[in-house]
Formats: structure tokens, sequence, C-alpha cells
């Protein structure tokens, strides 16, 4: 059987220019970039359309580029055997980004482990929160100036969350 | 007088042995029924992504063993591939052949792995699950007899594997691979038709198409519910487009399904074996990589057939000598997205046995 066939960037953009007007925002080789505000109805296109069929959601990652977040979605169709990756970015001050659970019940979880590790905030998802680590936690460990938070606030453990803060208080990292 | 009811929560895990790890699930009964169900997890999550980060290309292949540590191989084998398609680096054929074999006989190891705890979930206790560990456990004898380890192997590079096989390798193996077929029977007798797995699994953690393919569901889940999806014929890596082997799919979506698939997937992977054992080509098993490797900027999403699902690399490089970015796209995760929808309706018992078919395994889940 043949290898899965990779729709490139201009190819997929003009299909969604066909769907959805004004949604591009660049367009790469491999990949295009949309603009947030269309991105629901863009990837509810791209699930519908026949030709494009990207029932699939094969992963959804983030990445922090300093200036900016990007998030990835890498699309398939299992019935005509290619694949798409389309990009949203999120401003790094405020991330957010609209929440693409009502059309890939696959997102839920992975967006909930952007929003842990990476702080950026889904709007739309039914259940917004940390996954793996635990409410309170200092920071977002995966953006690349986890080391240095604003504020003086160190990051990581400083006590185990169930401890009680007043037996410790001074105790560790110079508090 | 009318009867005043009200809903009862009960937690399960995550020190339990039914949920395979520290897995936690909260669920919410009315009666005997579950109205709401809610997957707690974390417990073992050790930050991978962000260490893989700070290490170089070479030094995350052991990251990798440690997250789904009953299928070691297939971890290493999807993150060298990837990197090896970042870099443009040409495997030579032996090394192909050789992945291959290695990846198949993890699946083995595993499928027996999650097989065994499936039937002890459903109340079958014990006693199939040891059938299973015999053979499991002289799978992990050739691992040891190749690169000196059982559980977390290392053994993948990238541009090959690290050791050649050992010359008493390969009669072992042929004893094994005569031998598999008729152990598989002996389960198949065992368990296929046995009355009490039916009863407990037939009709339970139904799963349907439509769900399996807008849940990211993958691997035996998604093939459990009828959809023909095996990413070593869709999208062949190493050599498997040389091999000839089918894919075992089911038609309820239920956990007996599930099993089934699993089951003949055991036979398809020995039948592999056999074929890669008898194409095996002489030559190098390790093509010279720098040490200090380099990929050009760039990113790539890289994905294979593990035995629980498709497991995917997404590796952004900005040209440095570690990963910009290091995101695993975990197949034990992702099917639990579904869990809710599966468990909601039925018995605590029920969720049980549903759980055990999804085969998690929480190293991988909470990376």
């Amino acid at each position: 059987m043949a290898a899965t066939t990779r729709i490139g960037g201009a190819q997929l953009a003009e299909h969604i220019e066909a769907g959805v007007a004004d949604a591009i925002e660049e367009t790469a080789e491999d990949w295009v970039l949309v603009r947030p505000e269309r991105l629901v109805e863009v990837m509810t296109f791209l699930r519908d359309d026949r030709e494009l069929d990207a029932r699939y959601l094969n992963a959804l990652s983030g990445v922090d580029h300093f200036d900016y977040f990007e998030i990835v979605y890498h699309l398939s169709s299992l019935s005509h055997n290619h694949e798409m990756t389309v990009k949203v970015r999120a401003d790094h001050d405020e991330p957010e980004a609209p929440s693409v659970v009502s059309v890939w019940h696959g997102a839920h979880l992975q967006e909930r482990e952007i929003y842990d590790l990476l702080g950026v905030n889904f709007s739309g998802h039914p259940n917004m929160k940390r996954i793996f680590l635990w409410e309170g936690f200092p920071g977002h460990p995966l953006r690349k100036d986890y080391m240095a938070m604003p504020g003086g606030q160190s990051p990581g453990l400083r006590r185990f969350p169930k401890e009680d803060p007043e037996q410790w208080a001074g105790e560790f990292r110079g508090d | 007088m009318a009867i005043k009811t009200e809903p009862l929560v009960v937690n399960i895990g995550p020190q339990h042995p039914s949920t395979h790890g520290v897995f936690r699930m909260r669920v919410t009964l009315d009666g005997e029924r579950i109205i709401d169900a809610e997957m707690i997890v974390g417990y073992l999550h050790r930050s991978m992504e962000k260490l893989a980060e700070e290490r170089t290309w070479t030094q995350n292949i052991p990251f990798t063993d440690r997250m789904d540590y009953l299928a070691a191989m297939t971890g290493n084998l999807s993150y060298c591939i990837a990197v090896e398609r970042l870099a443009g680096i040409e495997v030579p054929e032996r090394a192909q052949y050789l992945r291959v074999i290695f990846a198949e006989l993890q699946r083995i190891a595993s499928h027996a792995m999650a097989n065994g705890t499936f039937v002890n979930d459903c109340g079958a206790w014990q006693t199939p699950l040891f059938y299973m560990f015999r053979e499991r456990e002289k799978v992990l004898d050739l691992f040891e007899m190749t690169c000196g380890a059982r559980l977390t192997l290392n053994y993948m590079r990238i541009g090959g594997v690290a050791f050649d096989l050992p010359d008493e390798f390969l009669p072992q193996l042929r004893s094994l691979l005569d031998e598999l077929p008729d152990r598989f029977g002996e389960y198949e007798d065992l368990l296929i038709d046995n009355e009490i797995l039916l009863m407990r699994s037939r009709g339970i953690g139904v799963l349907s198409p439509e769900l399996a393919m807008n849940a990211s569901m993958s691997g035996p889940m998604l093939r459990g519910s009828g959809i023909v999806w095996d990413i070593r014929k869709a999208d062949p890596y190493c050599v498997y487009d040389r091999m000839d082997f089918d894919i075992p799919v089911g038609h309820t979506g239920d956990c007996y399904d599930r099993f089934v698939v699993r089951m003949e997937e055991l036979r398809q992977s020995v039948r592999i074996i056999e074929q890669a054992v008898e194409q095996l080509p002489p030559g190098s098993h390790l093509a010279d990589v720098p040490l200090n490797l380099r990929p050009p900027k760039g990113e790539i999403y890289s994905r294979i057939e593990s035995p629980k699902g498709e497991l995917g690399f997404y590796l952004v490089s900005d040209g440095g000598p570690e990963p910009y970015r290091f995101h695993v796209r975990s197949p034990s995760l992702l099917n639990l997205s579904a869990l809710r929808e599966m468990v909601v309706g039925q018995t605590v018992a029920d969720a049980i046995v549903t759980l055990g078919s999804i085969d998690i395994n929480v190293g991988e889940v909470d990376r």
C-alpha cells in the first residue's frame, strides 16, 4: 500500500479559501497559519469537507517561540490516507486560543495538557484545568522562560502540596 | 413514603491493582449505575518533555524507554525514526530488518501482558496471566541476550540499532517462533469461547466507530471498533511494506472485540517476524552518525504503530544540539479520551473491565 501523502501548505490554503474566506494568515511549504478567530470555522470545514476529510486529529502540540505560542494541529484522513498541518498563534503575554473540542473530542485531553504545561488558555473548552500538575503549581514548566519567572517567584516545588505552609515557612529556598 | 436518594461518589485508585499503575478515576453512582466519571492523572508525571529539551538528541533515547516501559522498543523506534527523518539519515537495510524483528517481539510481549491483565480484570484470576507471562518471559530473554536489559532496553540508535545479533539469537528465536502458535492456540481454547469471559466482556464498554475516530483513538481501540487502520500498512516505516500480514478488526467495538483483536495480532506478529528472519540481509547494523548530531532547522511529526496505538513524536529543531521542542503524542493518554463516554451507564465492575481493555500504561499517560 502506498504511504501517506501530505497536502502541502499552498494546496491546503487554496481549499480553505474556497470554503472559509479570509482565514489564512500565512502559508508555508508544509503548513498554513490560520487566524485564531476563524479557527473553529476552518477546522469544522476541514473535518466535513469530502475531499479533505480531516476527521482524525493525530496530534495537538504547543511550542513556545518566546514572542508567541504556536499551537500545531496534525490532521489526517483515514479514508484518503493523507495528512495536513494547521497552525495557530497565541500572544505570549495573555495566551489564548479557541478550543476545537467541539470539532474533535480527541482535543479535550491534549488542550488540557497544553494549558497545564504551557499556559495557553483555550476558550470554549468544557473543563479547562490542569491535567498533570496540581492546581496552584507555580508557573507552566514547558515555557522557555520557566526558570526566570516574573515577580521574583521561583518555579517548581516549594513544599509538598498538602503540607502545612506555616510549618516549613522560611526553611527552603531562602524565603 | 418516597425514598430519598442521592448520588454517591466512589474513588478508584490511584493505588489499586486494577488501575494498572497510578491512575485515578472518580465515578459518581446512582444506585449501581455510573452517571459520571472523571479521570485524574499526573501521579507519574516526570516532565520528560522539559528534560528532553536540555539533553542532546542521542541522550533522549533512554527517556523513551521509560514512557511505555512495557513496550520500550517501540518507544525507542518511534523517536529514532523521527530524528532520522528530521536529519535525513539513511538507515542500513539490516538495521531496518532488526528493528522490525524487535518491534514485533515487543508487540508480542506487550499484547501478552495486556490480554493477561485484561482477563485478570474479568475475574480469571492469575492463571491466564501467568500463561501469558511465560511467553513474555521468553521474549524478554531474547532482549536480554541482545542488549543486556529486559525492560528499559535502550537498544535503538539514531541510524540503526546498538548491537548486532549474538550467535545464539536466531536459533533461540526460531524455536520460540515454532512454539508460539501452539501456545496462542492454547489461549484461544482456554479463553475465546470461555463463557465467563464472554459474559463479562461482551457488550461492555462499547465504542462506536464515529466516536473512536473523533476521539483520536488508535491501535487496537480503533480496530476493535471496526476501522481498518494500521500505520504499518497505511504509512509503512522500516521494511513493513515488504511484509505480508493482515489487519484484524472487531465488529461491535466492545471489550471482547479489543481482546480478540490483540489475540489475532499476536499471530500476525509471529508471521511478520518469520518473514523478517527469512529476508534478513547481512551488512552493517548502524549508520555512521555524528556524535554531536545537529539536525537542520525544521520540524517533523512522525508516527509508528506501537502496541498501544499511534505513537508519534513532534520534534522541532533550531539547528542546535538539543531539541527545541520534544512533544510525544501518547496513545495511552488519547485512548482515555472517550473513557467517560464508555463507562457512563455501566456498573463499577464493568468500568474496571473497560479500563483493562483500553490497555493504558501510566508511564506513557503522564510522561
